[in-house]
């Protein structure tokens, strides 16, 4: 005989281990299923740690602090030691287009009650030491904002889920969804049948192969970031910085960095043209890029010594937005997949939605709101965001 | 002027001491010190008596040297203000160093960089990573044969560990330059690499990762530049192994290697009293060199029952007069911010520590000699990343440095074939390689001494061990080896003239000359030993203890003539005047008695929270056993991820292995557990290298 659940998360990751920690916490017999051999080895522990609320987008506005509440609280409520650091996000502007696109969210952003103003070139100054002053014009500052070790937080979100009941299974790949009917009831590894009412697509950049043994193509493409870090350096920089210019170098977008709550600076670019596939190799060109480019904003991290660099993998959809909610036509099956390199941030926010969802019928955030991200929706209507 | 450095070689049998060396003045924490020009910041402040850089911002546990070799972190001081690895890092005039003694400030030095965007990329056929002896003989051997080559080292000198190796080499006379010191064989090879054409060397210039499309990455002199090879030859040699017990992360506790750098390379004396764990090759050579830079060794401890090294270092050694425990194990290092005493016991047949066998040494210095590891991560990132990898020397396998050198030459060959070049590998040189990697073999004894001779070498070379110089030198040929390979024994038999070539030659000391023609009454004969302590130590005239063949007691000997000369090659020659019925036994002179062997008043219990893992990040064994235990983890990386074990700034390099063994102590095979993820960078790089200012050369 099976054995059985109440629920089946796959992917013991950023958006799995949250999921699974609000289950358990409602009382809910949860297995979570991991191809790798331990919690949060797959794109979790590529992620920088940032943790906004600063998007564009309503839905990831107000996931995100959700996430931001959940982390900030997170010591308090299990003792357990995250990494969680309130710096908020800094977006300097040293040009026009950048000031004009980040003051131009700013309406939007409070009407969801983002703890967010735009400041003075001195303030900026006074936030951010030692950054160029030649041609800041201000920038926006989140405050609420922060940073949290992705690997702690894993670690944690697994060992309280598993206080709570939670089974984690690892070095165990879903190779079957069990289906009766227009439902799936349950899944098949290499070692066995597990049966559940309801099964959970947190499978990261495998979201799509789990997807199609429900039958439904969903259109997640990966394609990779770099990041580093460096040795620990005595605290002085209490932001996540994003600088939304491209660079002169023609390879990057933007890129961003910031010092965490070990005293290491970690940091970041969004690749000039997108590099599609899942090569994780890291590139020869990554450290040169973002060295001249954080020096140029921050002349005197010129004295930081490197310590690692890694790549991973953003599991894109067409219109850059995750997906999220119950599969349209197949029940018993639902989706926290296509978090687009924001998995680490959303997560909990969407871990908690995907709880209530399944717990009590409706997610924690309005209604209207957590269907901005539905599966349902026109993946192709060709809404773009602003901030990614 | 500042006061002269205490804590220098003042003299040394083998290495050359400089009467006048440049000096310059720099400072540590303020206080005015002499340094020897360029020479790194660890052995300056070694030399000036100074062993602990600073405190780790985590607990405050006081650090030092550990690794000597850029491996570790341990050595951080700040330099100007910039944190820098003491032992990679030299020592400028005026440098002001300071203690790290908490995470170091970003100098707030705003001033903006005009940065150019560009980074060089070099092509060639073969980079080698590592100019010691593999690198080295591949080097020699690829550009006389036409390919184009870069060698690079992270040291500022090449040789790699050859510098510091001060004794005559085993191997075979004509494959691998036995017989010959291993300095003086890092200077010919350097000479030979030196003389091709098509081989460019980057000294200063550590490897630091293979990236994606096989480009890798090197530090060029402080600035990142990439260089893509046809063929990539890892021969970076080995780390030296660690353990784990309460006190191994004292400063004062370091490995045999770091030892040989400080006092070989660097001439500095850096212990009095010195303790050494492990009775391998490594451990045996160490403690001979200690005695032989002035340093007392008070005893050196193997776990197993024999010691895994030669049985000739042993002996000369024991021959000393210093204590080799087998079947010993150290329990605990103590002391307050340094190393005061080592506590060990006697071990039963499963190694576990016998109660009530402790005993105590007052220390100034434990080395940890307990093995190597291949310094392998750049050929598996290549091998993974589908680059043309090779590995030669210890990178490839541990083993001694004349088979590095045999197969630096014939991986060499294997890349010039592999490269489409015309060229052959002879069949019987792999038959050379496996006879120059061998372990040391069974001790099958010694052949007999000739009963009519008068004069005769004694040769108590009595394991299979790859070595034949004593067959070379023989004016006479009466020295050969029955067994037909170098592996074999030496038998003398046949005419000798007493000429002393091989006694001077002989890389494990063991041949004696005895000589009864010069006492009519037959009542004493004349024994010629080989002797490398200091000038000094023993004198004509004097009589002195001596030794036989594993270091007991046979009598005393009158001192008649110490020989020396060109040559000897740095080696003396000590004729004593013994009693002729001592004299076939006479191997040795002893120079200081072994003991006081002292049981200790009290033996804490050990305790796993006070057995530090990884120092980088101060984990301890009861905090890697609990998470392992709780959480059922069966990957490396979730160690890492929950407890920062390997996240540190040496990559894992000390504490992986540690933590292999604490999974089997729990009962679960390493092999069953995920191992570690790679990434570059292989060592921490400055962030500086990655920058080019407008109009500059880089490296900022």
């Amino acid at each position: 005989m099976p054995e059985e659940f109440d629920v089946i998360v796959i992917g013991a990751g950023s958006v799995g281990n949250p999921t699974a920690y609000f289950l358990a916490r409602e009382g809910l017999r949860v297995l979570v299923l991991d191809e790798l051999a331990a919690s949060g080895q797959g794109q979790n522990k590529a992620a920088i740690g940032g943790v906004r609320a600063t998007h564009s987008d309503p839905a990831k506005i107000t996931l995100c602090r959700e996430s931001l509440e959940i982390f900030a609280g997170w010591k308090d409520a299990t003792g357990t030691d995250i990494g969680w650091k309130k710096g908020g996000y800094c977006f300097p502007a040293f040009d026009e287009k950048v000031e004009a696109t980040v003051r131009g969210l700013l309406p939007t952003q409070k009407r969801y009650r983002l703890n967010i103003d735009w400041l003075d070139a001195p303030e900026i100054e006074r936030i951010v030491p030692g950054i160029n002053p030649d041609g800041l014009r201000g920038g926006t500052y989140s405050p609420d904002d922060g940073q949290v070790s992705p690997l702690l937080a894993a670690e944690s979100f697994t060992g309280e889920a598993a206080k709570r009941g939670a089974k984690f299974r690892y070095r165990e790949p879903v190779r079957a969804l069990l289906r009766e009917d227009h439902a799936v009831v349950g899944v098949e590894t290499d070692r066995g049948q597990y049966r559940a009412a309801t099964v959970v697509n947190a499978a990261g950049v495998a979201a799509n192969r789990i997807s199609a043994l429900a039958g439904l193509d969903l259109p997640i493409l990966p394609d990779s970031h770099e990041g580093g870090i460096s040795a620990p350096i005595r605290p002085f920089l209490d932001p996540l910085v994003v600088d939304l210019r491209p660079g002169p170098e023609g390879r990057t977008l933007n890129f961003y960095f910031g010092q965490n709550s070990e005293g290491q600076i970690i940091f970041c670019y969004t690749p000039r043209p997108v590099i599609p596939g899942e090569s994780r190799d890291s590139t020869y060109e990554f450290m040169p890029i973002v060295a001249a480019r954080m020096v140029e904003v921050v002349p005197r991290l010129k004295n930081l010594t490197i310590r690692r660099v890694w790549r991973g993998l953003y599991p894109m959809t067409p219109d850059g937005s995750p997906i999220v909610g119950r599969a349209p036509g197949v029940d018993g099956f639902v989706l926290g997949v296509g978090m687009c390199g924001q998995g680490f941030m959303l997560g909990p926010g969407v871990g908690k939605c995907l709880a209530a969802l399944i717990t009590h019928g409706a997610p924690s955030i309005p209604s209207e709101v957590f269907d901005l991200l539905s599966p349902s929706r026109d993946l192709y209507a060709g809404k773009k965001e602003a901030l990614k | 002027m500042v006061a002269r450095a205490p804590d220098r070689l003042e003299r040394h049998p083998i290495l050359e001491i400089p009467a006048h060396p440049p000096t310059v003045e720099f400072s540590f924490n303020g206080r005015g010190l002499e340094a020897r020009e360029s020479e790194m910041i660890s052995s300056a402040l070694f030399a000036n008596g100074i062993h602990v850089f600073g405190h780790h911002p985590r607990d405050g546990a006081p650090e030092g040297i550990f690794c000597a070799n850029g491996q570790c972190s341990q050595c951080l001081v700040l330099a100007d203000g910039i944190p820098v690895k003491a032992c990679v890092t030299a020592v400028r005039p005026g440098l002001a160093v300071r203690s790290l003694e908490d995470l170091p400030e970003l100098p707030p030095d705003d001033v903006p960089l005009h940065l150019r965007r560009d980074v060089s990329i070099v092509e060639t056929e073969v980079l080698i990573v590592g100019g010691g002896p593999a690198g080295l003989v591949a080097a020699a051997e690829l550009g006389r044969h036409g390919g184009r080559v870069i060698l690079a080292d992270d040291k500022r000198q090449l040789g790699g560990k050859l510098s510091l190796q001060t004794h005559n080499f085993f191997g075979s006379v004509r494959d691998c330059y036995a017989g010959t010191r291993g300095m003086d064989i890092g200077t010919r090879l350097e000479a030979e690499v030196r003389a091709q054409s098509t081989v460019e060397v980057w000294t200063d210039s550590p490897v630091v990762g293979v990236f994606e499309g096989g480009f890798v990455g090197v530090v060029k002199q402080g600035r990142f530049v990439l260089v893509h090879p046809r063929c990539l030859l890892v021969a970076a040699g080995a780390r030296e192994k660690a353990l784990a017990f309460p006190g191994a992360d004292l400063p004062g506790v370091y490995g045999g290697g770091a030892f040989q750098t400080l006092v070989n390379r660097d001439q500095v004396k850096p212990a009095k009293r010195l303790f050494i764990v492990g009775g391998g090759n490594v451990g045996l050579i160490v403690a001979y060199q200690a005695l032989q830079a002035g340093i007392d060794v008070v005893g050196l401890v193997e776990m197993l029952p024999e010691c895994g090294g030669y049985k000739v270092h042993r002996d000369k050694i024991l021959r000393l007069g210093v204590p080799v425990l087998t079947s010993h194990t150290v329990l605990r290092a103590e002391g307050r911010d340094h190393v005061e005493r080592v506590i060990v016991a006697r071990v039963d047949p499963q190694f576990r520590p016998i109660p009530g066998t402790e005993l105590q040494f007052d220390v100034d210095t434990l080395l940890i000699a307990v093995g190597l590891s291949s310094v392998n991560e750049l050929y598996e990132e290549g091998r993974r990343l589908g680059l043309a990898v090779y590995a030669a020397g210890d990178a490839q396998s541990i083993a001694e440095a004349s088979a590095a050198m045999f197969s630096g030459r014939i991986v060499a060959r294997r890349i010039l074939a592999d490269l489409g070049r015309p060229i052959e590998i002879p069949s019987e040189w792999g038959a050379m390689l496996e006879m120059l990697s061998s372990h040391p073999g069974p001790v099958l004894g010694t052949y007999p001494i000739p009963r009519e001779a008068k004069v005769y070498p004694v040769i108590r070379c009595a394991q299979e061990i790859p070595c034949n110089p004593c067959t070379e030198v023989c004016p006479d040929d009466s020295i050969a080896i029955p067994e037909g390979t170098i592996l074999g024994r030496p038998m003398f038999s046949g005419k000798c003239a007493g000429c002393l070539k091989c006694v001077a030659i002989c890389p494990g000391l063991a041949i004696a000359m005895v000589d009864r023609r010069v006492d009519p009454t037959g009542r004493t004969a004349k024994v010629t030993l080989p002797w490398e302590m200091p000038e000094g130590r023993i004198a004509p005239g004097e009589t002195v203890v001596t030794t036989g063949e594993e270091g007991a007691v046979v009598g005393t000997g009158k001192v008649v003539r110490i020989l020396s000369g060109k040559a000897l090659n740095r080696r003396r020659l000590v004729v004593l005047e013994v009693p002729a019925a001592q004299a076939d036994q006479v191997a040795g002179i002893r120079v200081r008695e072994p003991g006081p062997f002292v049981t200790p008043k009290t033996v804490p219990p050990t305790d796993d929270s006070e057995i530090t893992i990884c120092r980088c990040e101060r984990v301890t064994k009861e905090m890697i056993a609990d998470y392992i235990r709780t959480s059922g983890v069966r990957d490396f990386n979730g160690v890492k991820a929950a407890l920062r074990c390997g996240m540190g700034p040496c990559g894992g390099r000390t504490c992986l292995e540690l933590t292999a063994r604490i999974f089997r102590e729990l009962g679960i095979d390493p092999r069953s557990v995920s191992p570690p993820t790679r990434r570059p960078f292989t060592q921490e790089v400055p962030l500086a290298a990655f920058l080019v200012e407008e109009g500059g050369a880089g490296g900022v």
